[in-house]
């Protein structure tokens, strides 16, 4: 139990819980007391650092908006205007748009999943009462009615996720095959090695307008969620060059003697390939797509953003763009979880890159 | 994979000509360098008999290796023939083994993976339960029947040596080619692998040739051994006959006279 436990946390690279486990089974208690205090309570106190950094920042950041607004009523009314500053500061009607506390960064995120709840119930009201329409309009074949309210926080991550899955698997069926291909010829590797050279650093605005245009044009009879096409193409071509990079990489980099052993072994080049050369290139290959996932997550909030497709990206726009009193708290929350989500995606990669490849010991 | 049938001429010392296994006559190994060509192996001469089992010495650098990748198929001949069996050898196959100095297994698979991918194209027309046979025969044959199923990156380098010479042996090739196959091993495990090779080569008794820098391993194993000359342009520098009765045994070898004198002769060779 406690060595399944451990191992299965150190496949996953939560490897760090590590001494609790042991120590809750009640194994050499002053090492594994050690190994607590530096995996766990150490990482504890550098997070309480850094709320309590957090929390001094943003108040002196506060404060100087706050002096700055009370200064200027004062050059410009005298104390009577001052007074007047400071009432409409404390009832809200000045804001103070400064980086949040984290107290109200929390505040923002608790009320993100209220606001989900909320409109998760609307959601399923409105579902049951258009239930029996609905079922007459599929009959008649006709196109049922949706729900059109406004997304909740849970459903703006959820589309992000969906987009930079739809991105990750456009990446993935791009880059993995012409990375192959071109490990394996070298004549091909030097003729389009300037495509890759000059494609691969453009930003991923510039990559999301490209698509746009494309696109756009194509798409100019389909009456469906353009945006999201939009934005996991372009997702899903900022992110792949990695694994395009490493795929060939591995490919052009095999291992001679196995090449040799294949020669020798009269392999077919179908074997050849599938066989040996993939296999022995996995390592590589998922290396990259660890780093594709990272950078699709990285670069999905900027081209949501631009493409309007509802999630994380349009959801921090909107909320800077509405600038009220917990606008930038919800940013900041926003950007935890965007963090978090990534630190998981990376964590699910790193468990598949471990169960699909071998390691040379 | 082009074939050329050898007319069976008779030669000097009375045997035919296709009575050698390999027959390799003028050959000649030349790089293009900067400097003009380099000259590794020229008009190189040797005949190897029907289950004889030479090795070949010679200091680094001379050319043994390059000898035996061209025998291979895997490194360009830029003069002279090989014949194998009765082929003339142009690029590498199944028929011409190689058991290489790293184990070059494939490491996302299992030993006996390692060892079927082989059989399953020397032996395409056998049935499944055949190839099964075959692999773990030889499998056990090194002493890994209970290892079998473990993956190759998981076994010691000797244990994946071992699973190199399984691999070797059950493609049934005319020739086997050993390209010091022992010299990434501690000196521990080493014998217990020659000890192996002894065995398993003398229930098989597949031509072999195996280059070494190990004076006491060729003779422990060979019927003869080549002296090569240092390179550029090396050469067949001497031939010791190694006279010993087969099956061979270790112990009884080193209280044998003359094994310090073949010792001797080959020690005196590589030193001068």
């Amino acid at each position: 139990m406690k060595d399944k436990s451990i191992s299965i946390l150190k496949f996953i690279g939560l490897g760090f819980f590590e001494p609790i486990v042991r120590l809750a089974a009640g194994e050499e208690v002053k090492k594994n007391l050690t190994e607590l205090i530096k995996k766990v309570v150490f990482p504890l106190v550098s997070i309480f650092l850094f709320i309590i950094l957090w929390s001094v920042g943003s108040r002196a950041l506060y404060n100087t908006e706050r002096n700055y607004k009370i200064e200027t009523a004062r050059t410009s009314g005298g104390e009577a205007a001052v007074t007047a500053e400071l009432a409409r500061i404390e009832s809200g009607q000045s804001t103070i748009n400064s980086l949040p506390a984290p107290g109200a960064v929390w505040e923002a995120f608790k009320n993100l999943i209220a606001d989900h709840k909320a409109i998760s119930a609307k959601k399923e009201a409105f579902y049951e009462r258009v239930s029996a329409t609905n079922e007459k309009l599929a009959a008649q074949g006709k196109k049922e009615i949706t729900y059109t309210g406004r997304p909740s926080f849970v459903d703006q991550v959820m589309t992000s996720l969906k987009t930079v899955f739809a991105g990750f698997i456009l990446a993935l069926f791009l880059a993995v095959p012409i990375g192959m291909v071109l490990g394996l010829s070298e004549t091909l590797r030097s003729s389009f090695n300037w495509f890759i050279q000059i494609f691969k650093p453009v930003s991923p605005v510039v990559w999301f307008l490209l698509v746009y245009m494309i696109v756009k044009t194509l798409t100019l009879t389909y009456d469906g969620d353009v945006s999201f096409v939009i934005s996991f193409i372009a997702v899903g071509l900022c992110a792949m060059w990695a694994t395009l990079v490493n795929t060939t990489l591995g490919v052009a980099s095999v291992d001679k003697d196995y090449i040799n052993v294949a020669k020798v072994l009269n392999l077919s080049v179908g074997q050849k390939v599938f066989k040996i050369v993939l296999p022995s290139a996995f390592p590589l290959i998922f290396t990259g797509l660890r780093i594709t996932v990272s950078v699709a997550w990285m670069v999905l909030i900027a081209i949501e953003l631009l493409s309007q497709s509802p999630g994380l990206g349009t959801f921090v726009w909107e909320e800077f763009q509405n600038g009220a009193n917990d606008s930038n708290a919800k940013i900041i929350a926003a950007m935890f979880v965007i963090g978090l989500i990534g630190f998981l995606l990376d964590r699910i990669m790193f468990s598949i890159q471990k169960l699909m490849t071998f390691t040379e010991a | 994979m082009e074939t050329k049938e050898i007319k069976g001429t008779r030669e000097h010392n009375g045997l035919f000509r296709h009575e050698y296994m390999l027959d390799i006559s003028g050959l000649n190994k030349t790089y293009p360098t900067p400097n003009g060509d380099y000259v590794v192996l020229d008009d190189l001469d040797l005949k190897v008999k029907k289950e004889e089992f030479i090795s070949i010495i010679g200091h680094s650098g001379c050319g043994k290796s390059t000898l035996l990748t061209m025998i291979a198929g895997l490194n360009e001949i830029s003069k002279g023939t090989i014949i194998a069996g009765n082929k003339t050898v142009k690029g590498a196959g199944p028929d011409r083994a190689v058991i290489f100095q790293s184990p070059s297994l494939f490491p996302w698979m299992t030993a006996y993976e390692n060892v079927m991918i082989g059989v399953k194209q020397v032996f395409a027309h056998g049935s499944k339960k055949e190839r099964d046979d075959i692999v773990k025969y030889y499998l056990a044959k090194v002493g890994l029947e209970d290892s079998m199923f473990k993956k190759a990156k998981d076994l010691s380098q000797g244990m994946q040596q071992r699973v190199g010479i399984a691999r070797a042996f059950a493609l049934k090739p005319k020739v086997l080619l050993l390209d010091e196959p022992f010299g990434m091993l501690d000196s521990l495990t080493r014998g217990e692998l020659q000890d192996v090779l002894v065995e398993v080569w003398n229930q098989e008794k597949i031509t072999a040739i195996m280059i070494t820098h190990d004076v006491d391993e060729s003779i422990l194993l060979a019927d003869r051994v080549i002296m090569m000359t240092s390179g550029p342009r090396a050469k067949v520098g001497d031939i010791l006959e190694i006279d010993f009765e087969r099956p061979r045994d270790r112990a009884a070898l080193l209280d044998h006279p003359d094994y310090y004198k073949y010792r001797e002769h080959l020690i005196n060779f590589l030193e001068h």
